[in-house]
């Protein structure tokens, strides 16, 4: 798992970029939808409904995968509080993107309004009715939502530090399509070796 | 070479910033932040409310009301517009509420024009139909927007705001008039609630109906002229309704209007001729009547966009915006639930 130029597997590289979309489309959507009374409106909701519910599936999926293959090490000259905050980052990650959906339909739940899916599909409630439940769970989401974002502008900022100023490999990790692995290799700063 | 590379990382630096503020930007504009002029949610929910009201633990519109539980017997007959299980020949229980269209909660029966009835039917196939519907034959606006502009111009201290508004949607003239000169009854079993709203029935075979529905009153109305009204005290029409249904229970035929092709769809302040074909498809049947304070009414949002497959929205504006602030009225409400109590003997554990 440390192996110098190591890449996180296909696999992992396609599920961070599919969810990458997914998760900008959803807060962009979220955050649009809760300030117009317009007709897109309707259609808003239809979509952060159930892509709310295949964030969750894939995010599932992801972290098996994760448990699975692990991760690339970070590189061994990135000071300590780097490396606490790119551990801390992939926690609040997978919490988010597990406890985000799971808040929300329990919000919709507490409210006993129908989560409708594509095709008509319906998932049953996860809470019974209750006004407090509601007010937490409604807080809980719009908040987390704002942090969530924050956050993908930090992991977005970490990223380009890395490719851009730090050009460790870090974020060849991760990039979709590979870069022959030279990036990794011919960095004059690396102490590790192949 | 020290230098070119300090400069190269400045450089960076400035670009990372950029992208992460460009991408903050654009979520801020997604938001509404940077468009003060965007008719959100809270605005509208904010305009219900006039000043000198304290609407806190209630619907900021239809305030007052009083909850209903029955049953809808379908005829069958619906089910050649809508392959909504609804419509299939059957029982299904029922929920609703009797309501006023006041954003006062304690508002005194007599005075308010407009009575409403919210209702969800739920079937056994898991999908529910939730409609809120009104007395009047027409709603009073064309659009979300005008809807607003009305409550703004109410609300306005300026003597010529009503006016200016009449002027810029005159469309309010003919609701106006209704207001005026349309029989007042002495009870919610009298009245006539119409769904205004257009929707869209889809049936066994993919095709697309536009109509509207009502609920007709089996009680004959008796007109009461709003002198005597004002006599039978702030709450009348919640205690009549109260006997009515503890003698008997109340019924109202549900009659689908269909739409001949150009009829206007998009405009609920617009009736559709009186020639137009109506199927009935069933009865409404309310069998007991609670008090909201404990009722089952209580915490249902009657957000007219929860429809079961087999009904869709129309191109009409207005159930899309009553969604979005019925939320918002909703969220609202409940987080201020220790406002409006529930009493010791109905308290939820």
């Amino acid at each position: 798992m440390s192996a110098v130029g190591q890449r996180f597997t296909a696999l992992q590289r396609l599920l961070h970029w599919l969810m990458a979309v997914c998760i900008l489309a959803m807060l962009f959507i979220g955050v649009g939808m809760v300030s117009t009374v317009m007709p897109k409106y309707l259609t808003l909701v239809s979509i952060h409904k159930p892509l709310g519910i295949a964030i969750l599936v894939l995010a599932l999926i992801r972290l098996v995968v994760r448990l699975i293959y692990g991760a690339p090490s970070l590189p061994a000259d990135l000071p300590e509080p780097m490396k606490l905050a790119a551990y801390l980052s992939h926690y609040a990650f997978y919490a988010l993107m597990i406890g985000l959906p799971l808040i929300g339909w329990a919000m919709l739940s507490a409210a006993a309004y129908p989560v409708v899916l594509f095709g008509g599909v319906r998932l049953p409630p996860i809470l019974p009715q209750s006004d407090g439940l509601h007010t937490l769970l409604w807080n809980a989401h719009f908040y987390l939502a704002f942090a969530f974002f924050a956050l993908i502008l930090l992991h977005v900022a970490a990223a380009l530090f890395h490719a851009f100023v730090r050009r460790d490999g870090v974020f060849e990790a991760m990039a979709p399509l590979s870069t022959h692995g030279r990036v990794v290799l011919t960095d004059p700063q690396s102490d590790r070796v192949a | 070479m020290p230098q070119p590379v300090a400069r190269s990382a400045i450089l960076s630096l400035i670009l990372i910033a950029g992208i992460v503020g460009a991408a903050a930007a654009i979520f801020a504009y997604t938001a509404g932040w940077l468009s003060p002029r965007r008719l959100t949610p809270d605005k509208m929910v904010d305009a219900l409310t006039p000043p000198g009201v304290d609407p806190a633990g209630h619907r900021r519109n239809h305030a007052k009301g009083i909850c209903f539980t029955g049953m809808f017997e379908a005829n069958g007959a619906g089910s050649a517009l809508s392959q909504a299980e609804v419509f299939t020949r059957g029982q299904y229980p029922a929920l609703g509420r009797f309501n006023l269209a006041t954003p006062d909660p304690n508002a005194q029966d007599p005075t308010v024009r407009v009575r409403g009835l919210g209702l969800r039917i739920a079937t056994p196939d898991g999908q529910e139909w939730r409609t809120a519907m009104i007395d009047p034959p027409f709603f009073a606006v064309s659009t979300p927007q005008a809807f607003y502009e009305l409550l703004l111009a109410t609300a306005s201290k300026d003597p010529d705001a009503m006016k200016i508004f009449a002027g810029a949607h005159p469309e309010i003239a003919a609701f106006a008039a209704w207001a005026k000169s349309a029989p007042w009854t002495g009870s919610y079993a009298e009245e006539r609630f119409n769904s205004l709203d257009s929707f869209i029935f889809v049936d066994g075979s993919g095709a697309r109906h536009a109509v509207r529905w009502s609920l007709l009153p089996d009680a004959r109305p008796v007109p009461v002229s709003p002198d005597d009204l004002a006599k039978r005290g702030p709450d009348f029409l919640e205690q009549d309704i109260t006997e009515r249904v503890r003698g008997g229970p109340q019924r109202w035929a549900m009659v689908v209007t269909v739409a001949n092709p150009g009829d206007p769809t998009a405009d609920p302040s617009k009736a559709w001729p009186e020639d137009r074909r109506t199927v009935a498809v069933g009865t409404l049947v309310v069998q007991q009547i609670e008090a909201e304070r404990d009722g089952p009414c209580r915490d249902i949002n009657f957000d007219p966009t929860v429809l079961p497959a087999g009904i869709e929205t129309s191109d009409d504006p207005f159930p899309a915006a009553r969604s979005a602030a019925y939320a918002k009225s909703y969220d609202r409400r409940t987080a201020e639930a220790q406002d409006y109590p529930r009493t010791a003997s109905g308290a939820k554990p």
